[in-house]
């Protein structure tokens, strides 16, 4: 534990890329079974059931007075750091080894969680008790991508790293015909690509300025950007399964989905929320994410459909290595051969210059699309977001000015500096707050915001500074929508801080009802 | 305690304690920029507190200066004044004041661990405490120093093409993390940023055990491989430290606790070491001291207030201004 915790430690305060593949193939270099432990947790492939971050508040409040860890991790803004560091007791090393203690930790019964957990990380350091937690309640953060940990274990054995891409979802801990095959012992292990969740590709933002003068539009096609979220929908005699972007099967929580497909494919796509194949935006899709399962008044209510981007397999064949206009004449006979009412296909826009794509991308009648996606003609469909092949280009953002009233602390990098700002616009002589945000502006202007927010608090409730009424936000969103849930009836997507409007004054930001004409929100 | 307002002013005879802008008497408790400034008319301190002004502000910082010893009692009408350690830097001390048999202390900023490059930290009893709080907040439990000076006497042996920049505040860290690589036997040259020069000379000259150092020079790049450096925080980022190679950026404080603000920094070594007390030395001295009215300045407040309170002592926190948390030395 020691070894792997001081790895996390070294890992998260190396800003070198190659220093992080030096630290990490120095740690696979050992030849226990504690580097599968240590892949897993670092491709975030194991998890606890009982221990989540509700939990450990719960445990860490029996050892220390809560007003006091509220404190604490107010300033700490990271829940495992704030926990290891207030833990009562630091005991420097004796601890078991990594696998020993997750095993250890997986025989605990939920019952005894409380008693038994907490004298775990009594027995550990404070980095050893970062690091357990970190594993616990996973997402590391420690600046690993899965992708370097994969590039690092390529490397160190002389493959390349798309070769392990390829066969990685259909790995299983404790990987060993991975490991085997990687010292060249067997050969590469064998997967059923047809069942497996292949990686997608994803696009990479057009630059505007140097894209369209290096590209020829003649080369690329392009499709409208929903506003969904991402879907690999696999089909066959035996069986149909949805997995989102990141290779989790959500196929139950879909239901009208997987009963009407029909064919033997596998299919990339937007899950979508609307009836006829007409989109209701992103906030009644929301109704049906993040749920295990979906009653028969939720289907009705919020039916889902897919749009289909691309196909990967069609009747056991794979296409990923044709071009993408080839696989979308294989993707239009899937569809033509099996009709539903759950899949249609995504609008191609053709065009000839990326003057004539521009008004598509800004004048597209229809409010619920994103703006547009541009795809290499001939591109293969290649996993992850290679460049030069697909790009997307989003729509010019809705733009509200509007005034901060509230701040907090950020989490993680930003932890430390008031980062979190809730901002809101007039309600006859009141203020209401309209949206929160805690992206967007550079780093220049958040030291000016911290420094103000310091110097003009007026109120503290808890983490939460109110401040003086004198900075406009320019505050930059996706979209907006009516809502019950907050005093100023709208709720934002994706909003975040465009700029600040130091020439503007605060009596000309506008009132609530100016702002739901100005959206057509009533 | 009425006699003393918010901003550490004592009205009856125009007296402040560590004031920012220029008045005409100032008892400073320490040399760092946050509590001694340039101007005031008459300066009462340590002498080394007022030998390391004139170093960094010049001669003529003040018109007139009062040297007092530890432990010296001084007087202005019915008010006595006393100085005792409090182990922060060279020189730092905590005020006591008396006037009516009443005790108060403001400790300015201290620490009670040993520290060979000062004076220790003497336990003052009283009847109002005025305590900092810079790490008031109880995830701050300071490690052993020699742990953490071990830390980059490792990395220095391991890392033989790489150089170690350490950032360390230009007075009193930096001298002693140099004396606490003594301690552990590192015995090779320091190499110092120019801004650390004086400040290091009037350390060995004072018999602090700082060892040999040199001034960092326009030297081959690889003279410098294998070598510590101390340098100021600001000049870690700045192109200053581009000109050595390999650099591992190191640094000395007790903010280094949380590997968060390690990272926002870039620091790649954290060594947390602290010249203030940390939680449970904080608590330490409130309870010893036997105060029964405590006021908390600098810092992290809102937790150290909570807890005197819920020990049925008299607890609010002094807001001074000119001082916010997170940027004092």
């Amino acid at each position: 534990m020691k070894k792997f915790s001081s790895l996390l430690h070294n890992l998260i305060l190396t800003p070198s890329r190659n220093t992080k593949i030096k630290l990490l193939q120095d740690y696979f270099k050992i030849l226990d079974i504690n580097r599968a432990y240590a892949l897993a947790i670092l491709s975030d492939q194991l998890s606890f059931q009982f221990i989540k971050a509700s939990k450990l508040r719960e445990l860490v409040y029996e050892q220390v007075d809560q007003h006091l860890f509220d404190y604490s991790y107010d300033y700490v803004g990271d829940l495992a750091e704030t926990i290891s560091l207030i833990w009562p007791t630091n005991k420097e090393g004796n601890s078991q080894n990594l696998s020993t203690l997750i095993e250890n930790i997986k025989k605990i019964k939920k019952s005894e969680i409380n008693t038994e957990f907490s004298k775990v990380l009594s027995e550990l350091s404070n980095n050893e008790r970062w690091t357990l937690i970190k594993i616990c309640t996973g997402g590391l953060r420690i600046g690993v991508s899965e992708r370097l940990v994969k590039t690092a274990l390529a490397d160190l054995y002389n493959k390349s790293v798309n070769e392990i891409e390829e066969i990685w979802h259909g790995l299983v801990f404790p990987y060993e015909n991975l490991f085997q095959w990687l010292k060249n012992e067997t050969s590469k292990p064998k997967i059923d690509f047809k069942k497996l969740f292949h990686p997608m590709m994803l696009a990479n933002p057009i630059d505007e300025d140097k894209d369209f003068k290096r590209l020829n539009a003649i080369e690329f096609q392009a499709e409208y950007k929903w506003d969904g979220i991402r879907v690999q929908l696999m089909v066959s005699s035996k069986s149909v399964s949805l997995y989102s972007r990141t290779g989790d099967n959500i196929s139950s929580a879909f239901p009208e989905i997987i009963e009407t497909t029909k064919g033997d494919a596998v299919i990339d796509g937007e899950l979508l929320v609307g009836t006829n194949f007409k989109p209701s935006g992103f906030n009644d899709l929301q109704q049906r994410l993040n749920r295990k399962k979906a009653s028969k008044e939720l289907q009705k209510k919020f039916p889902v459909f897919i749009r289909a981007y691309d196909i990967l397999f069609y009747k056991g064949k794979d296409l990923r290595k044709l071009s993408l206009v080839k696989r979308r004449k294989y993707l239009e006979k899937f569809q033509k051969e099996n009709k539903t009412n759950q899949i249609d296909l995504s609008f191609i826009i053709n065009f000839s210059s990326w003057d004539e794509l521009t008004k598509y991308k800004n004048n597209f009648h229809d409010d619920l699309n994103e703006g547009v996606m541009i795809k290499l003609k001939n591109s293969e469909y290649l996993p992850g977001r290679k460049k030069g092949y697909w790009y997307k280009w989003k729509k010019n953002p809705k733009l509200v000015d509007a005034i901060l009233m509230y701040a907090q602390r950020g989490h993680g990098k930003r932890s430390s500096y008031y980062s979190d700002f809730t901002f809101g616009i007039w309600k006859e002589s009141e203020l209401v707050p309209i949206g929160k945000a805690y992206s967007g502006y550079t780093d220049k202007e958040l030291l000016v915001l911290d420094k103000f927010i310091r110097n003009n608090t007026i109120n503290k409730f808890g983490p939460v500074r109110e401040v003086k009424k004198e900075i406009i936000l320019e505050v930059a969103f996706d979209d907006v929508f009516p809502s019950t849930r907050h005093k100023s009836g709208v709720a934002m997507r994706f909003p975040r801080i465009h700029r600040i409007r130091w020439d503007k004054p605060v009596n000309e930001v506008l009132t609530i009802s100016e702002f739901k004409k100005e959206f057509k929100l009533s | 305690m009425d006699f003393i307002n918010h901003q550490l002013f004592i009205k009856d005879i125009n007296v402040h304690i560590d004031p920012i802008l220029p008045k005409k008497t100032a008892i400073i408790t320490h040399a760092h920029a946050d509590h001694a400034r340039f101007g005031h008319d008459h300066v009462i301190a340590t002498r080394q507190t007022i030998d390391i002004m004139k170093i960094r502000y010049g001669d003529k910082c003040a018109k007139k200066f009062t040297p007092l010893r530890y432990g010296q009692k001084y007087s202005i009408k019915n008010f006595d004044f006393t100085l005792y350690p409090a182990g922060h830097i060279l020189g730092s001390a905590q005020v006591l004041i008396e006037k009516n048999n009443h005790r108060l202390v403001i400790t300015g900023d201290y620490k009670v661990g040993k520290d060979e490059t000062c004076k220790n930290f003497k336990l003052v009893k009283c009847d109002t405490l005025i305590t900092e709080a810079t790490f008031g907040l109880p995830i701050f439990q300071h490690p052993d120093p020699k742990d953490e000076i071990q830390k980059l006497i490792r990395s220095v042996k391991i890392n033989k093409s790489n150089c170690h920049i350490v950032g360390a505040y230009a007075l009193g860290k930096a001298q002693r993390v140099m004396n606490l690589l003594r301690q552990q036997k590192y015995n090779e040259t320091i190499y110092i940023h120019g801004s650390l020069e004086k400040l290091c000379q009037y350390y060995s000259k004072e018999k602090i055990n700082i060892g040999k150092f040199e001034k960092v020079s326009s030297k081959d790049k690889s003279f410098y491989e294998g070598k510590i450096i101390i340098a100021p925080p600001s000049a870690l980022k700045d192109r200053w430290s581009r000109r050595f190679p390999n650099p591992i950026i190191c640094m000395a404080s007790g903010w280094m606790t949380v590997k968060q603000r390690a990272k926002q920094q870039g620091i790649e070594l954290p060594l947390v070491i602290s010249d203030h007390s940390d939680w449970n030395e904080l608590l330490d001295t409130i309870k010893k001291s036997k105060a029964k009215n405590i006021l908390i300045t600098h810092g992290q407040e809102d937790a150290l207030v909570y807890y005197c309170k819920k020990q049925n002592l008299v607890s609010k926190p002094l807001s001074i201004q000119g001082r916010s948390d997170e940027e004092i030395e």
